[in-house]
């Protein structure tokens, strides 16, 4: 703690600051502003660089920026390409050893250990302990646990903070479960039962949709398999556990429900095309990532609105687990601005940007701070799914190096089985070829 | 007249030839060099890197031709390279055998034939992935407009490119609806530059139309045709745009060309070494096919 703090006039001086900047804030000022004493305009006159994902988060945070510059002083050169072009170029800078961004992302479910293994992003923890660096009101223990243990790497390190957090879950149609007098289904069995009783192909209504596409699948099949409270990898023994009979039980479910209740062409799709045949009122259920609420309630886009059931994952034969992926945001370890650079990532994972990200359903908030606010116009029972899908959230993907070559050969193995495949040849056989990959990258 | 420059050099010696090219080939050593830069140097580098275990972010190390022997045994190459070659027959012969018939078409006068060529260029002006992405729209089995217009004729409805079946004859579909303008620009400049005498003779001597077509206008515009074959087989091979957006390579891999197989390993995996050597076999196949067409095209020249 610095020496001004421990003065007794000072402290004064600083509620004072605090009550009038409080109050200023409740009157006219955006909340942004309501940090107390602190002094967000020491890298006045900076520029920063930030290279994120186009998401709904980074609209967020560029529909604000200008608060942010306001506040710091600090001026911020934004960037947001899809997925893969952003990870691509990300990779291909950091390699480089001079990245062009200050503050970027990391998709923890992908990129965690590669990250980790090439130190690219500053570990935070010495700014976060600095009062000069950190607000006081920058609330640690606010954030969600499960986000704060995807932030930490397995060194202690904590290379990110969390910015989102996705829960695969089970959206269902309400009006299609009512016409067949069924409630949301509770189990895995139920959930079959459900999509044969609603499946009528004849009529184009179907019993469940989801993504098929290679590589996309994968996360599907992997959030079945919690239900058997199982992972894909098991760290401690380095040992892949993705031909077990629960992991070929899982994966016979996946074909199941794909092959008998899913609409043709359900192979080539990913979240997109999932989204699309759900919205328009054909599909019984789907299994995907939480933030699907807005497309889903949005009158131009959505033919379901209001008729939208958010289900917290059936339980499994052994378990009820939610799979998590989330996003981390952090500073380049190379970075010439770092406080610049930790100030806008402070700002992002603060507790007025995350009230905006739920409140304005843009995003699954990190804090628990969010989840309390009143002002929160998303939809009240997509907000209920997120907070149980929390206390149930284990990681969907396993925590290796190489989990693009595991979607990918995991992938095929997957869109096999809809031509007919055998779930238990194809996995093992998945499993024997990706052995050596894994192997590789452990040594390496 | 030896007073001018221009005289000078006519009287110039073959040593002052010399001279003369040693001078000026000092003015040709930038194109040179940024042409090795650009060309070589690329190459080179490409070869180096094929030889070695080589991923982004760790070191490297020489393997020899470990990446080849690699590349040798997986089935998944060669499948891509079968996939390759199936996808490139079709959206060479199709687009030239459609673009043929449209140059003839609208080498003939009828009226609004100015506009009506506009309108058939139109789908080579647009942009690969947009084109991509409507098209994409259009081949969903549930809303896309292609079923419903499959429909209108009691057609059943199919699958396009959600079958493992029909993928690549649905991506060579967007192509030919591409590329087939092109074709028939090549081939309507062929046309245009035919003499007339030979078709005046035919008429003569009461030639049909199809013999017309099959005894004159075929082998003299086979030159254009063989050209426009080698544009499109080229185009063809690299073609990776409207695959990566339409179908990414799917279902599991089954439209997956060594485009797409090159890409994956480069970009996704970060195994450049491997990649690299994917690439050189990918440019051997590349200028084998190029020189084919090329032999041909020296067979059908005019004599």
């Amino acid at each position: 703690m610095s020496k001004q703090r421990n003065d007794p006039d000072s402290l004064d001086r600083r509620r004072l600051l605090q009550g009038g900047a409080a109050f200023a804030a409740e009157l006219w000022l955006p909340p942004v502003f309501a940090q107390g004493s602190f002094d967000w305009k020491k890298f006045k006159g900076e520029k920063i660089e930030v290279y994120l994902v186009k998401s709904p988060r980074a609209d967020l945070l560029t529909k604000y920026q200008k608060e942010f510059e306001d506040m710091t002083g600090i001026t911020v050169g934004f960037e947001a390409p899809p997925e893969q072009q952003q990870r691509q170029k990300q990779v291909i800078d950091f390699t480089s050893g001079k990245p062009g961004f200050d503050v970027t992302s990391t998709a923890w479910h992908v990129q965690k250990r590669l990250f980790a293994k090439g130190k690219w992003l500053e570990d935070l923890r010495p700014m976060i302990a600095d009062p000069t660096l950190t607000s006081p009101d920058f609330d640690m223990p606010d954030f969600l646990k499960a986000g704060m243990t995807y932030s930490t790497q397995a060194d202690g390190r904590v290379d990110s903070l969390p910015l989102n957090i996705d829960y695969f879950m089970l959206y269902w149609n309400k009006q299609l479960f009512a016409d067949k007098g069924l409630k949301e289904p509770q189990t895995y069995d139920e959930m079959v039962a459900a999509a044969k009783a609603i499946h009528d192909p004849k009529n184009g209504v179907y019993g469940f949709v989801n993504r098929g596409l290679k590589n996309a699948n994968v996360v599907t099949w992997t959030a079945l398999l919690l239900g058997w409270d199982q992972l894909t990898y098991d760290p401690k023994q380095q040992k892949l556990l993705t031909d077990t009979p629960d992991a070929i039980a899982a994966a016979a479910l996946y074909k199941q429900l794909n092959t008998e209740f899913a609409p043709p062409g359900v192979i080539g799709f990913n979240w997109m095309e999932s989204l699309s045949a759900f919205s328009q009122g054909k599909v019984g259920m789907w299994i995907d990532g939480v933030g699907w609420a807005p497309p889903l309630e949005d009158p131009t886009k959505s033919k379901i609105v209001g008729k939208v059931g958010y289900g917290v994952m059936p339980r499994g034969p052994k378990a009820r687990k939610a799979a998590v992926y989330g996003d981390g945001i952090g500073v380049a370890s190379t970075s010439k601005k770092k406080g610049p650079a930790w100030f806008y990532v402070q700002w992002a994972t603060g507790k007025v940007i995350q009230a905006r990200m739920l409140g304005e359903g843009m995003g699954s908030g990190v804090r628990q701070s969010s989840y309390q606010s009143k002002d929160i116009k998303a939809n009240r029972e997509w907000i209920n799914c997120m907070v149980e899908s929390a206390k149930i959230g284990v990681p969907g993907l396993p925590e290796i190096i190489p989990v693009t070559e595991f979607r990918d050969v995991f992938g095929i193995a997957l869109t096999n089985m809809f031509a007919g495949a055998d779930p238990a040849t194809e996995l093992k056989k998945a499993t024997i070829e990706f052995q050596p990959i894994l192997d590789k990258s452990e040594k390496t | 007249m030896s007073g001018s420059p221009a005289g000078r050099a006519l009287d110039a010696t073959p040593a002052m030839h010399e001279t003369h090219h040693r001078r000026y080939l000092r003015f040709a050593w930038p194109a040179l060099a940024v042409s090795l830069a650009v060309i070589l140097f690329p190459w080179l580098f490409t070869l180096f890197m094929s030889v070695q275990d080589w991923k982004v972010g760790q070191d490297h190390a020489f393997t020899g031709l470990e990446n080849y022997l690699l590349l040798a045994r997986d089935q998944r190459f060669r499948e891509a390279i079968l996939h390759t070659l199936w996808f490139t027959l079709l959206a060479v012969l199709l687009p030239v055998v459609f673009g043929t018939a449209a140059a003839v078409i609208f080498h003939q006068r009828f009226p609004l034939r100015g506009f009506f060529r506009g309108i058939f260029m139109m789908p080579m002006m647009a942009t690969p992935v947009a084109i991509a992405v409507v098209w994409t729209m259009m081949f969903n089995p549930q809303i896309g407009v292609l079923n419903y217009l499959l429909s209108l004729v009691g057609i059943a409805p199919q699958m396009w490119v959600f079958h493992q079946d029909t993928v690549i004859p649905s991506l060579v579909l967007v192509e030919v609806w591409q590329w087939t303008p092109l074709v028939m620009l090549i081939v309507l400049g062929g046309l245009s530059a035919l003499p007339t005498e030979p078709y005046e003779s035919a008429i003569i001597d009461g030639a049909g139309w199809w013999q017309m077509f099959r005894h004159i206008t075929y082998p003299l515009v086979l030159p254009f045709i063989i050209v426009a074959a080698i544009v499109r087989g080229i185009d063809a091979l690299k073609a990776f745009d409207t695959i990566f957006v339409i179908s990414q390579g799917g279902p599991g891999t089954a439209s997956e060309t060594i485009n797409m197989y090159l890409y994956l390993q480069a970009f996704a995996f970060y195994k450049v070494g491997f990649a690299s050597a994917v690439v050189v076999v990918f440019f051997v196949l590349i200028l084998a096919l190029t020189l084919v067409l090329l032999w041909m095209r020296e067979r059908t020249k005019w004599t």
